[in-house]
């Protein structure tokens, strides 16, 4: 029997889910009102909701101190760069756990997950020498190369967690039609998973556009993605934060656009196989 | 060719054995179907032919060539599954065209395959679907399509038509056969059900607990098993069995009879064996007696469908003395 809401029940939760939802963005609209109001305006003792004097000249100065576009495309290319890097790593060894599993495999994964449930600076030291032996330090390739290293594990249990809900009767089959591993892999299997790898890819993009600890850390002015950049404008005085909220806004605003226009594929990939 | 020689393939998961040691001979163009009940290895038998499975000993010959390490691509086999494990995200032309792109055909060549296995199967009109659009039969037949178009030196069907319903089952099963006798290409062919198994194959393979119990024609086994095993899997309703004293009047340790060798009457004969009927299944063409005999429990008679009987209608069974298979401890015929 299907259960029987009232209305007033409904009224209630519909209100509930509101206020919610509203708490939560409040912070994201401040930065967003913030951002066009004058620097006078955004530390006045009486806050202003909407600008009084709508301006944007902290735009301007942003791009002029520091190069957005710069940081914007280093922000591009570790995010979209580790992901695809990630998922040509992750797709044979996810493949390998869900349809060739042995004694250990259980323990395999686990032992990745374990090693997200540390915290990073406790690495940071052997990262940071490890890094500068290698000359890595403020390169866009040694950042993709720890940002790949970091959401490896989340990759891989996303796609692992996809392909199991693959029936293996239909990769056997693929065996038994001639095809060679690499075949069974492009033309069986990742055709079946593209919800599942779409969602893994744009969970890890947004992963790796909004990581800021070793970003910050291991660039300087060269390889800064856009975490550095809103970072560096965060000053002890705060006299500056229509500014720091022009830049955290100039930041964020891609990857929420991408968040938004995408949200039906996230969703469906993260409840895939939930209901069969 | 096609002829698969299997030679002490032996097959166990870490400390379970599946398969203890099993040699059998397939000759080129047989209909062979490996019988037996649920876990008794004949789908891990077919998967090891295949190459799905590696073997824990012996070898695979196919056409007299050493395949026991080959992987299932290079095995030239074609394989059709219970669940037909087509490919979702491709249409029904490129399913079927999937082995011969892998093979890498040229268009034409695969075209023209496409489109003579679509038309052998009645599957023209459905070319351009994807398998969700498709009724289970229309499914079988795709997967069985994928099969043939790639001329195969032998089939491999794991319970193909165990999801489908009754009726559809026994036209596949027609469909297959006259595959077979159409194409005269080796098929092994996997099933629980001994209906199948007699009506299909050339010869039978009964396994039990991983060994084979016999290997022989449909009605070998029926006239002649080689042990009480077989004798009760084989035949429909099963075998009758009695042990004791009533054995020992036949110098065995048990003796059979199959539900339709027995002389049913109302009034007692020479020999004949006293009991009340339990249940009657009228099925038209036959009735199907249960009767509990006195002294030796219930026991499957087979009479035709015109005559009645109810529940506790008193009968008498006779065994016909010709026709009752006897056994010795073991379980092996006498």
């Amino acid at each position: 029997m299907a259960r029987s809401v009232s209305v007033q029940a409904k009224a209630g939760y519909t209100i509930a889910a509101w206020v919610i939802a509203l708490v939560l963005f409040s912070p994201i609209l401040w930065v967003l009102l913030t951002a066009f109001k004058t620097e006078a305006e955004a530390i006045a003792s009486r806050p202003t909701f909407l600008p009084e004097t709508f301006t944007l000249e902290n735009f301007a100065a942003v791009q002029e101190r520091s190069d957005y576009f710069k940081h914007a495309i280093n922000s591009i290319v570790v995010s979209v760069g580790s992901t695809l890097l990630g998922l040509v790593l992750g797709i044979p060894a996810a493949w390998a756990m869900a349809f060739a599993p042995t004694k250990r495999t259980k323990d395999v994964l686990m032992w990745m997950l374990s090693t997200k449930m540390m915290p990073a600076v406790g690495v940071l030291i052997p990262i940071y020498l490890i890094f500068r032996d290698l000359r890595l330090l403020d390169t866009v390739h040694g950042l993709t190369i720890i940002m790949t290293l970091i959401n490896l594990p989340i990759i891989i249990w996303m796609l692992y967690t996809y392909f199991k809900e693959i029936p293996v009767d239909i990769l056997e089959a693929a065996r038994m039609d001639g095809a060679e591993l690499w075949n069974e892999i492009v033309h069986v299997l990742v055709p079946m998973a593209v919800p599942g790898i779409a969602s893994t890819l744009l969970l890890n993009v947004i992963l790796a556009w909004n990581e800021a600890f070793w970003t910050i850390t291991l660039t300087s002015g060269r390889a800064g993605t856009l975490t550095a950049f809103i970072s560096s404008f965060s000053s002890p005085q705060g006299l500056f934060l229509a500014k720091l909220s022009a830049a955290s806004l100039l930041a964020i605003a891609p990857i929420l656009l991408l968040g938004w226009f995408s949200q039906k594929q996230l969703v469906r990939g993260l409840t895939f196989g939930a209901v069969k | 060719m096609g002829s698969i020689s299997l030679q002490h393939v032996k097959k166990s998961f870490g400390e379970v054995q599946i398969i203890p040691d099993i040699s059998l001979d397939i000759k080129d163009g047989e209909f062979v179907v490996f019988v037996g009940p649920s876990g008794c290895g004949k789908s891990t038998l077919l998967r090891l032919i295949a190459g799905l499975e590696d073997t824990t000993g012996g070898t695979i010959l196919l056409d007299g060539e050493d395949m026991t390490k080959a992987p299932p691509a290079r095995r030239g086999l074609a394989m059709v599954f219970q669940s037909y494990a087509l490919y979702p995200h491709m249409t029904v032309r490129d399913n079927i065209a999937f082995p011969l792109k892998m093979a890498k055909m040229s268009k034409e060549e695969i075209d023209r395959k496409v489109e003579y296995a679509a038309r052998t199967l009645n599957l023209t009109s459905y070319l351009d679907r994807r398998p969700r659009a498709l009724s289970g039969g229309q499914r079988q037949r795709v997967a069985i399509g994928r099969a043939i178009v790639r001329e195969p030196k032998a089939f491999l069907f794991d319970e193909p038509l165990s999801n489908l319903d009754a009726a559809l089952r026994v036209n596949m099963r027609l469909e297959i056969t006259e595959l077979h006798q159409q194409l005269k290409t080796t098929m092994i062919y996997v099933t629980h059900d001994q209906v199948e198994a007699m009506t299909m194959a050339d010869r039978i393979v009964v396994l039990n607990a991983g060994n084979v119990e016999q290997f022989g024609s449909p009605l070998d086994l029926y006239k002649k098993p080689a042990n009480r095993f077989v004798a009760g899997f084989i035949g429909s309703p099963k075998m009758n069995f009695v042990d004791g004293p009533e054995a020992s009047k036949h110098n065995a340790h048990s003796i059979g009879v199959r539900p339709e060798h027995f002389v049913l009457s109302r009034d007692p004969a020479a020999g004949s064996w006293k009991g009340k009927v339990a249940v009657a299944e009228q099925l038209g063409s036959d009735t199907f007696l249960h009767v509990n005999v006195d002294g030796l429990g219930l026991m499957t008679v087979r009479t035709d469908g015109e005559r009645t009987f109810n529940h506790g209608d008193d009968v008498y069974l006779t065994p016909d003395q010709s026709r009752i298979y006897r056994f010795d401890a073991a379980g092996l015929s006498l």
